[in-house]
């Protein structure tokens, strides 16, 4: 698991320590005599992971969605899809490289997987905006969208993005009209649409590709309207880790506060320690919640789809008459 | 999405649109005009022609022939599902804009007649928490649409937000696509959607149901767009250009079809009917 070059957060720190006395016992040319040390350091390691995850505030929740290690939507992709096959540019513009969309093989499943993409690398990350996507990128996974609709098949959206980029040119492009042409349209493609927020669900960035038959959020991501950055620099007057963890909170970001309030369908439980502790079994149970979830929907007629699925957005609200 | 506007448009301090007293200073210009002259030129600064922001009554009032205006679902009002606070509670931020505005949430919708021809009408209100949308405007919105459409009415919202609530977060923020997936139905059963955009129009309405319009008609000047002023110039970390997000940016853009003078907007709507025929 704790692989030397995992990136540590500040509250992962006690853990980290636990590890390093692992590692200096291990390394150790007498380590063999260690043996009963280390493999109580390893259970006192592994049940301070299992403790610090249990208990992660919100604002924390937030910092595992972002780490930089978590997997992306490439990385499901390579994981999960078989003979991927991307399929680029909006036919407008250009290819908005944050959102990725094409054709792949889950199981025996074809499907269409459209999905924010963050970037790996430094010069990655630049070019993907840190999976902020332009209107193009909307425009890009509805363009597919569409075409996956005449062809009849499933759509899988992988969700994780801060919010829709704002800069000069997405608003003189209509970032605005972009997401909005995408929720009305999403609401009546008549083919099963199962979405999962697998890190960042940044306000009408991320709803722009979520509008589905099921929504399922991985256990440590997030999903609001607003970050908690925004939030707290707004509401609180100043953005800190106070306030951060004030407006994470009150914001009921979390995969399991979501739930409880009706806004998604599902959470998929993550491995101990989060998904970049075990990118492969996560990935295996994302999978297997897309695979059910479309299953269960490609027994639907089209017409009846398309009437669930309005009636589970028509549904959402809180109001006193 | 919601920074951006919220900020913009000063939320954080709630005030009236126009404020009391006989006389008052041009938000455009800073010219003392008597108020009873303004309100007689429908808010518009008879100077510089400076559109002033206009709470949803008046625009409702503006909009329809006179006592023709049905309101609906009035008396919907906020709840707290997340029993949200920050420096203040949610709740004491509701009960305080409904003393001020004596409105249960910042939206009007209802049928009326404009200019003789039937209408579904829904006018959003800044003077109520920014215009900020949760789930009453959404829940209200959507209920005016699926009345447009049962009854087959041209749909008419004028928009004036500050974009999402977010003390209601999630619920907020689905409320977009609610409102966009009545409009899909709306659109499906060939019903007509005027979308009015107002200063400022901004954020999570701005993406979702104010440009879904068939026909999108803008007041001169009007701030719209996405993201707020204050989070794209700190994300690109340069000056913003003069004119950037007005309406009539995004008229040349292509985003606007028309810019309509307050003055022009009930005529301008009867002829948009007529064209489509509703
Ligand atoms: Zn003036």
């Amino acid at each position: 698991m704790s692989t030397p070059q995992l990136v540590t957060l500040d509250f992962e720190e006690p853990v980290a320590e636990v590890q390093r006395q692992i590692d200096s016992l291990e390394q150790k040319p007498d380590a063999a005599t260690f043996a009963e040390e280390i493999a109580t350091l390893r259970q006192a390691r592994d049940n301070l992971l299992e403790k610090t995850y249990a208990n992660l505030s919100p604002w924390q929740t937030v910092r595992v969605a972002r780490h930089p290690q978590r997997p992306q939507t490439l990385d499901y992709v390579r994981m999960i899809c078989r003979d991927w096959c991307e399929l680029h540019g909006d036919r407008r513009y250009r290819d908005d490289p944050s959102i990725v969309t094409g054709f792949a093989r889950i199981g025996s499943m074809k499907c269409l997987v459209v999905g924010h993409h963050k970037g790996r690398s430094t010069e990655e990350r630049i070019k993907c905006r840190f999976g902020c996507a332009n209107p193009e990128g909307y425009r890009k996974a509805l363009l597919k969208m569409q075409m996956a609709e005449k062809f009849r098949l499933p759509i899988v959206t992988l969700i994780d993005t801060p919010g829709a980029y704002p800069g000069l040119d997405s608003e003189e492009r209509g970032q605005a009209e972009a997401i909005a042409v995408n929720l009305r349209e999403m609401s009546r493609l008549r083919t099963p649409i199962v979405c999962c927020v697998i890190g960042e669900g940044g306000s009408g960035g991320a709803l722009g590709i979520g509008v589905g038959d099921r929504v399922a959020m991985l256990q440590y991501s997030w999903y609001s309207v607003i970050s908690p950055e925004g939030c707290a620099a707004i509401l609180w007057k100043k953005a800190n880790e106070q306030t951060n963890t004030a407006a994470a909170t009150a914001l009921a970001l979390t995969a399991e506060a979501n739930l409880r309030n009706g806004l998604v369908d599902a959470v998929i439980p993550e491995p101990h320690g989060g998904a970049h502790r075990n990118p492969q079994a996560t990935a295996e149970r994302l999978q297997s919640w897309i695979v059910d979830s479309v299953r269960e929907l490609q027994r639907l007629a089209p017409e009846t789809l398309v009437r669930l699925r309005f009636e589970k957005f028509r549904a959402i609200g809180s109001v006193a008459h | 999405m919601a920074e951006t506007s919220w900020e913009s448009a000063g939320a954080a301090t709630t005030k009236k649109s126009v404020p009391d007293g006989l006389w008052m200073p041009c938000d455009g210009c800073s010219e003392t005009l008597f108020r009873k002259a303004l309100e007689a030129n429908l808010w518009v600064c008879p100077r510089c022609d400076h559109h002033h922001r206009i709470s949803g009554r008046q625009r409702v009032e503006q909009l329809v022939d006179p006592d023709s205006f049905e309101p609906m679902n009035a008396k919907m009002a906020p709840m707290d599902p997340l029993q949200f606070r920050d420096l203040k509670a949610y709740t004491d931020r509701i009960r305080d804009a409904q003393r001020t505005t004596g409105e249960n949430d910042g939206v009007q919708t209802g049928t009326g007649f404009v200019k003789g021809r039937k209408v579904a009408l829904g006018c959003m209100d800044f003077t109520f928490l920014a215009g900020s949308m949760g789930s009453v405007i959404g829940e209200k919105l959507t209920r005016i649409i699926e009345h447009a459409t049962d009854h087959d009415l041209p749909l008419v919202i004028v928009s004036c937000s500050g974009g999402a609530r977010m003390m209601e977060s999630g619920f907020s923020l689905m409320q977009m696509a609610k409102t966009s997936a009545a409009l899909a139905r709306f659109d499906d059963a060939g019903g007509l959607f005027i979308s009015v955009l107002s200063d400022p129009t901004t954020g999570g309405v701005t993406a979702s149901f104010a440009m879904l319009g068939d026909v999108i008609l803008a007041e001169p000047k009007a701030l719209i767009g996405f993201a707020g002023p204050r989070v794209i110039r700190q994300t690109i970390r340069q000056e913003l250009p003069e004119g950037f997000q007005t309406a009539e940016f995004l008229k040349d853009a292509g985003f606007v079809d028309r810019i309509v003078h307050r003055s022009q907007l009930r005529s301008e709507i009867g002829r948009v009917i007529d064209y489509a025929g509703k």
